[in-house]
């Protein structure tokens, strides 16, 4: 049996967690998810239940922590390590989110096994045989995990490498109690700020209009930002631009800021660095902007143009004005 | 306040990844080095706590001898002094790594009031050094922070969560791993380089664990050449590109 650790945000589960359970499905169909925090934690038990049934958990074990009043990591390992000693799970999965990442390295740290993050494929076994990514997925690396140390194996799941599909199990809720301390609640949500600003944030964005070092400097981005506002999209950056400080870090594309895939990246005076493109190589069409022909970018690019920004997209928005009204 | 960094070196890497004949590591002959960037915001945000607490600075990194280079860089940034745990050049897994640095900041003369770190590596991003230090110190740990203040021995910690943040706080002495955004790090003066090649740069040998996690090869996923199509320069290019997003449903 693989147990699924199912990261919920007070009652909403993390979308990722399906294509884990999918994921897992693959490995041994006799797949459990597990849910932490009862209704002090926004939980609507039967509802969560039902979604993770309908996407192959068997049994949906659930621990109504009473004082798990909103997400607390070590709290929800401490209780992943009771049910992992009840069930005799031979693994424990999770999507590879900072919540899912963050629960199964307290476990792995708990009980002193390994923990592999981000993997793409996972065989069980003496040893295990796993690929997973490095650099954020520009690299596969393949390993033997020792079966001895990974008695369970414990490991995240790459996002996006599964489509999650739908497989309508029971989803039977078994509710289990642990041992959780005060201690263990130390580190927890006590609040939320920076209501949302009402724009569209980066993931959500259906187009981006990005800009690298070639926009030349913060007043650059300006054209960036009326670009997107013609199309209802919003602006991203790289991480030259936001180490000179002209973009805000929530704006930075890549392997250390967000990972997007939009229906259209606009790659504006961006060479196309690995660790960029790592962010956004996933777009449904990705159109560059460059001066230089053999910048890395254009051949990951749909459609190219080669030329100044500055001469281009003051046309390429009076083209799109013009062809608004 | 007295604050432990773990860094590490890694290769830069620009356009390419090109592996070693054996496809058990990154070529680096031709390619310098770097800090995994999460690592630069917490050094960042320790010489920031350092300028408004008082204290120092101790950073900490396994590698091989050549990590001295991104040490110094961060001594002359403003950390006090450096720990390196060498190691033959190979890498070598989380787990044992964690434990190597747990056992070094624990053994040091210095009781820590903070340990910072990157959440994960730009190289092997295991997202657990952090973590696994915490629990063999006996210590709270938060991660992914992107926003930190220290006031009264208690910190304040901020987490991105899509536009909105969560707040978390820990009690010191605690584990903090941090994300690039966190701040802006600054680069180093020349006053800085200068003392920064006085400041100790010292060897610890501890016995490294065994393996749990053994690599046995290396791959550039195939990204196919998408054959991009050239839609003109200028005036032309311009219209072009209308069509397309029309054609694409963005318009
Ligand atoms: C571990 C690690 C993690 C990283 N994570 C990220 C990340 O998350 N996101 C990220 O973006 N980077 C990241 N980087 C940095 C990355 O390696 C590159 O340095 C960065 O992406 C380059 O940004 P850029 O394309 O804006 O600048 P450059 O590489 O300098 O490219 C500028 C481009 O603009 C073009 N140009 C110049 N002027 C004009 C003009 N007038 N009109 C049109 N084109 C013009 C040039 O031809 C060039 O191609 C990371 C690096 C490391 C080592």
């Amino acid at each position: 049996m693989i147990l699924v650790y199912a990261d919920h945000d007070r009652g909403v589960i993390e979308p990722l967690t399906f294509q884990a359970l999918t994921f897992a499905r693959d490995i041994d169909p006799d797949v459990h998810a597990v849910l932490i925090g009862g209704s002090s934690a926004g939980l609507n038990a039967s509802t969560a239940a039902a979604e993770l049934g309908e996407y192959g958990a068997q049994v949906v074990h659930i621990a109504g922590l009473s004082d798990y009043s909103d997400y607390a990591p070590l709290a929800a390992a401490r209780a992943l390590v009771t049910l992992l000693g009840s069930t005799g799970a031979q693994a424990l999965i999770a999507a590879s989110s900072p919540r899912g990442n963050e629960v199964l390295a307290h476990v792995a740290a708990i009980t002193d096994r390994p923990f592999v993050a981000d993997c793409y494929s996972i065989a069980i076994g003496a040893p295990h045989k796993i690929v997973r990514a490095r650099w954020a997925g520009n690299l596969h690396e393949e390993v033997d995990v020792d079966a001895e140390a990974a008695d369970v194996l414990i490991a995240t799941v790459f996002p996006h490498i599964t489509e999650a599909t739908t497989a309508p199990a029971a989803g039977a809720i078994t509710e289990f109690t642990a041992a959780v301390s005060q201690d263990d609640l130390a580190v927890q949500v006590i609040n939320r700020v920076g209501a949302s600003t009402g724009g569209v944030t980066l993931p959500e964005a259906k187009v981006i209009v990005s800009g690298g070092r070639g926009m030349g400097g913060p007043d650059g981005f300006g054209i960036l930002e009326s670009i997107a506002a013609a199309l209802g999209g919003t602006v991203g950056c790289t991480r030259v631009v936001t180490s000179a400080g002209w973009r805000p870090h929530s704006e930075q594309v890549g392997q250390t800021g967000t990972k997007v895939a939009p229906d259209l990246y606009l790659a504006c005076g961006i060479s196309g660095a690995t660790q960029h493109l790592a962010g956004c190589k996933n777009s449904k069409t990705l159109v560059a902007i460059n001066t230089d022909p053999d910048a890395t970018i254009m051949n990951h690019a749909d459609y190219i143009i080669v030329g100044d920004v500055n001469q281009v997209l003051p046309m390429v928005l009076q083209e799109i004005q013009d062809a608004k009204s | 306040m007295e604050i432990a960094v773990c860094v590490k070196r890694v290769p830069l890497v620009g356009s390419t990844f090109m592996l070693t004949d054996d496809a058990m590591a990154i070529d680096t002959s031709r390619i310098g080095a770097t800090l995994s960037p999460h690592e630069e915001n917490a050094v960042e945000a320790a010489v920031r706590l350092i300028e408004v607490h008082g204290g120092s600075i101790t950073l900490f990194s396994v590698g091989s001898a050549q990590a001295e280079e991104q040490l110094r860089e961060q001594l002359a940034i403003g950390a006090d002094r450096a720990v390196l745990i060498e190691t033959e050049g190979t890498e070598i897994d989380s787990q044992a790594t964690a434990a190597v640095l747990a056992q070094a900041i624990d053994q040091d003369a210095t009781d820590f009031d903070l340990v910072l770190l990157g959440t994960e590596s730009a190289d092997s991003g295991g997202y657990q050094t952090g973590i696994r230090i915490a629990h063999a110190l006996g210590r709270p740990v938060v991660t992914n922070v992107k926003g930190l203040d220290i006031t009264d021995n208690k910190a304040t910690c901020e987490r991105a969560v899509g536009a909105i943040r969560e707040v978390y706080e820990v009690q010191l002495p605690a584990v903090i791993s941090v994300l690039d955004g966190l701040n802006i790090p600054r680069y180093p003066s020349v006053p800085g380089r200068i003392k920064a090649r006085k400041k100790p740069v010292d060897r610890l040998s501890i016995t490294i664990p065994e393996p749990t996690t053994i690599r046995t090869s290396l791959r550039v996923p195939q990204s196919a050449d998408k054959g991009a199509i050239n839609l003109g320069s200028g005036q032309q290019g311009a219209k072009a590109l209308v069509e397309v997003f029309k054609q694409i449903g963005v318009m």
